[in-house]
């Protein structure tokens, strides 16, 4: 499988339609401590597209995600948010530049009521747009609405996440990065998160990196997708052809 | 019964000392998972600091006005400087630490101002209130004490509730990595509560400093009994620190009343013992018992 | 029992160069010495409280206070030999050690911390609620005289010297046995991680209670010793400064060490009065260069902590290292505190560009074995932008 291609941070103009940026993360090397996680990780996700990174337990997906959002910082490499070099930022550094993460495992406030959690999120946008933007995501996810002054500890699984990714969408991100958003949601559930994640990409333009152990549906959606394994990308390419390849799929995707 | 009447009154109005110092307590705790030791030292240093600038001025209130803020500027700068090295460290270094501020600032203390007890003046006077001929054994300072300790709170309560830099403080102690990931600037949080909490002990400071007599060591004892009020409110709730303050400073006034002054500390270690012993998250909460 | 015959060859050979040394330098410096064993019997048990088995105390001045009173109450009382009225004063304190063990067993961290300063603060009064028995303000006298059996030539000081640096010695011994015995490494099991500990069979309240009871032993040893050497017990001697001196001793000279409680020992003895003649002879009148050595307590706290958290024996350790005496380092080492990662960390020399923000969970660190050899001081730790504690 190739290589990924030139580092393109051009080509479409760098932050005209919020919301669709270009994210290209260069070699980056990464770990804990003395334990190193990634060796060596480029993915290009063009803007406007869903990308899938993919992999067994521990291949160092997660860790790829939080050197991207800056929880993690990189002894190399270089992450580029519409050409500029987010590496080494702290995580608020970060999410204020436009990338938004919902991390695995849903990270609902829980202290917090359901409305304060989104007001969390719009914070980060001008104060003129929060009133509109907040009806925007009341219309869009009516199970929200209706329970907008409970505390976020009383929602479901699946409203949990509906709740984050919301919550990530309030502050108008041009870059999601979502953590296994499937875990723990029934079927159903799922299917309506991820036509969500799909709309998202369709309607509003927005650029996606959605890590995922269920590689079948992740592909389903995806526009390309790369494959890790032991820290360093063993299969980059377009999503159908990840998944039209047997010997990929049977030997790290499981299926 | 006039002296119960009397005792209780004036056990609301030093309780409500204790609830100040009990309040900035949580407030840490609450943000920073630090408990801060220095809380009555740095009360006792910016009492200091109103009592110069009411030296020099000859004006109350412009001393009051000084020691607030030197609060907020005390507690802002405790946090940058000495706690947060320590954060994420194992619990002995921060409360090793803090144990150095206090003995630190009292020490600092005694160098600037030297260890004699001076007087510090009270807001408004302290002549004891009557409703006709019946005393009620509270003063008008009393009165101010508790109207500006209630006023503090409410006003921070108001704050942290309808305020976005209320949201973000929360959410920075509740959960500061994803409060990171919404672009929350965890650390000037954290650095906002010291300032406050710098600011209610200061307040505190203030308050009972006239009756106490300033002295490197005068807030010693008030901070145990706030950091006792503190855990029978349970350290997690700002309305329980109230509740505590009122409740120990209640029943430590029928205790000094009634059984005379020196039992008021024992009774107080009594106090703190046996609810940590039965109830260790405090009176009022039904939280399972935190293992710190 | 190898241990036991070098920890008591060592006592003796320092018995001797101490008994000589009381013989030669004179009055001013017995009664340094004095003073110097009696705190060093005291931040021996408070280090190895914190140090080994975790707990923090700021109130081990009480349980000082404790044994001083008692030692005051029954020379005057009854007039036993001192030889009588020692045990008794250790047993009075470890008895309050075990009260306040029992009614602290669950308390972890700042609640514990905080219920000793109260402890501290609060003790005091009892003199005053007591007045008639316990003198109140005033306090006590406590007189000791040398016995008759020892001869004419040797001064009271010399004699208290005597028998302050035999107590210490012979507390040292026993607490170094302590420290290396099963029971020792319980404390040190339970302190990295308290539910691997349970988990593995280990009654924790019992050893934390037994950690209390062995450092209010130590304190009301040395208290009495300090009461010796004061020649009287008063609240004022016993005060809050004085519980965050031992704390400020153990922690200079390097939590969990015996040695280092010698170092810290020495130097709370001997800076403070040097630090007052410095300020005064700078013209600071005597109300507040009494001050200057608190306010040093606490800088050299918090400079310990922020800097080298391993204290002077953990500098000492280093040093031994770096110069190539290994295996004087690995022994001198031995169960110290900042072994473990658990109790104090210093921060790493490097920081590795790998370590950010996600320390890889602490919590869940189990113990480690006890032949694992000593870290290097340079490993880096994991540190992080904050931790899930915040």
């Amino acid at each position: 499988m190739n290589q990924a291609g030139p580092a393109d941070g051009g080509g479409i103009p760098a932050g005209t339609v919020r919301g669709a940026a270009s994210l290209v993360v260069e070699d980056i090397a990464a770990g804990y401590g003395a334990v190193r996680v990634l060796h060596g990780v480029s993915v290009t996700a063009a803007p406007g597209t869903i990308t899938a990174i993919l992999g067994a337990n521990g291949a160092g997906k997660t860790t790829l995600l939080r050197a991207i959002d800056g929880s993690v910082r990189p002894g190399r490499g270089r992450v580029l948010l519409d050409g500029v070099d987010l590496a080494g930022r702290r995580p608020e550094e970060v999410a204020r530049a436009g990338i938004g993460h919902v991390p695995e495992g849903q990270g609902v406030i829980t202290e917090l009521t359901v409305a304060e959690n989104l007001r969390l999120g719009l914070l980060l946008r001008h104060r003129a747009d929060r009133g509109a933007a907040l009806a925007e995501i009341y219309q869009r996810f009516g199970v929200l609405a209706e329970r907008r002054n409970l505390a976020a500890g009383m929602l479901s699984g699946g409203e949990r996440q509906m709740l984050v990714i919301a919550r990530a969408l309030a502050a108008n991100p041009r870059v999601l990065l979502l953590d296994e958003p499937s875990l723990g949601l029934a079927p159903k559930v799922l299917s309506g998160v991820l036509d969500l994640i799909q709309r998202l990409r369709d309607e509003s333009a927005l650029t996606i990196i959605l890590v995922e152990q269920n590689a079948r549906s992740a592909l389903a959606i995806a526009n390309s997708g790369i494959v890790l394994n032991l820290g360093a990308v063993v299969a980059q390419a377009d999503a159908s052809v990840l998944a039209a390849d047997d010997a990929l799929r049977r030997h790290y995707l499981g299926f | 019964m006039q002296e119960f009447v009397e005792f209780t009154l004036s056990g609301l109005a030093t309780g409500m000392i204790y609830a100040a110092i009990a309040m900035s307590l949580v407030l840490v705790w609450r943000g920073t998972r630090v408990l801060n030791y220095a809380q009555g030292a740095m009360a006792m240093f910016t009492a200091y600091i109103a009592f110069t600038v009411i030296n020099h001025t000859g004006s109350y209130w412009l001393g009051f006005v000084a020691a607030l803020m030197a609060g907020l500027i005390l507690g802002a700068a405790v946090e940058r400087t000495v706690i947060r090295p320590v954060t994420g460290k194992p619990p002995l270094n921060a409360v090793i630490v803090s144990i150095g501020l206090l003995i630190g600032l009292e020490g600092l203390a005694g160098v600037l101002y030297g260890s004699g007890y001076r007087s510090f003046p009270p807001a408004y006077p302290i002549t004891g209130l009557s409703i006709g001929s019946v005393a009620l054994g509270i003063t008008e300072n009393d009165l101010f004490t508790a109207g500006a300790v209630l006023a503090a709170a409410g006003l921070l309560a108001a704050a942290f509730r309808y305020s976005s830099v209320g949201l973000r403080l929360r959410a920075a102690a509740f959960s500061p990595g994803v409060a990171r990931l919404l672009g929350v600037r965890v650390g000037r949080m954290l650095t906002l509560g010291w300032a406050l909490a710098g600011l209610l002990g200061a307040l505190a400071g203030l308050l009972v400093s006239p009756g106490t007599f300033l002295y490197p060591n005068s807030m010693d004892t008030i901070f145990v009994l706030g950091f006792t009020a503190a855990v029978i409110g349970g350290l997690e709730s700002p309305v329980g620190a109230v509740a505590g303050g009122l409740i120990l400073g209640v029943v430590l006034n029928y205790v000094g009343g009634y059984l005379g002054s020196e039992s008021v500390d024992l009774f107080g270690l009594a106090a703190l013992l046996l609810v940590l012993m039965f109830r260790p998250t405090g009176l009022f909460s039904a939280a399972p018992a935190r293992r710190v | 029992m190898p241990t036991l015959a070098r920890h008591l060859g060592i006592a003796i050979v320092a018995a001797v160069v101490l008994l000589l040394a009381t013989n030669s330098i004179g009055d001013y410096r017995n009664y340094q010495l004095t003073e110097l064993a009696a705190f060093v019997v005291a931040v021996a048990g408070l280090t190895v409280l914190i140090g080994l088995s975790g707990q923090i105390s700021i109130g081990n001045g009480a349980f000082m206070a404790v044994g001083g009173y008692i030692a005051a109450l029954i020379l005057a009382d009854l007039n036993w030999p001192l030889i009588a009225i020692l045990p008794a004063a250790v047993v009075g304190a470890a008895l309050a050690g075990a009260i306040f063990g029992v009614a602290a067993a669950r308390l972890r961290g700042p609640y514990l911390a905080g219920t000793t300063l109260m402890l501290a603060v609060a003790l005091p009064s009892v003199a005053t609620r007591f007045q008639s028995v316990l003198g109140g303000d005033q306090g006590l006298g406590f007189f000791v005289t040398v016995p008759g059996s020892v001869g004419s030539n040797v001064t009271l000081i010399h004699w208290q010297a005597w028998v302050s640096c035999a107590a210490a010695l012979v507390t040292l011994v026993l607490l170094a046995n302590l420290v290396r015995s099963r029971v020792g490494r319980s404390w040190r099991a339970v302190r990295d991680d308290e539910v691997a500990a349970a988990l593995a069979g280990l009654n924790v309240a019992r050893l934390q209670i037994l950690a209390f009871v062995v450092s209010a032993a130590c304190a009301g040893l040395g208290g009495m010793l300090l009461a010796m050497w004061n020649e009287s017990v008063s609240p004022g001697l016993f005060s809050l400064t004085l519980s965050i001196q031992l704390l400020t001793a153990a922690v200079l000279g390097g939590l969990g060490s015996l040695a280092g409680a010698i170092w810290g020992s020495a130097v709370l003895v001997l800076v403070p009065t040097y630090l007052e003649n410095l300020a005064t002879s700078h013209g600071m009148t005597a109300t507040t260069s009494s001050s200057v050595p608190i306010l040093a307590y606490g800088v050299v706290l918090i400079a310990v902590m922020l800097a080298f958290p391993s204290g002077i024996q953990g500098a000492l350790v280093l040093l031994a290292r770096v110069t190539g005496l290994q295996q004087l380092a690995r022994r001198a080492a031995g169960p110290l505190a900042w072994q473990s990662r658990r109790s104090v960390q210093s921060r790493p020399a490097a920081e590795s560009s790998w370590s950010e923000s996600e320390s890889p969970r602490p919590e869940s660190e189990l113990s480690r074995p006890e032949s694992e050899s000593p870290r290097p001081q340079s490993q880096p730790a994991a540190e992080s932008h904050e931790k899930g504690t915040l």
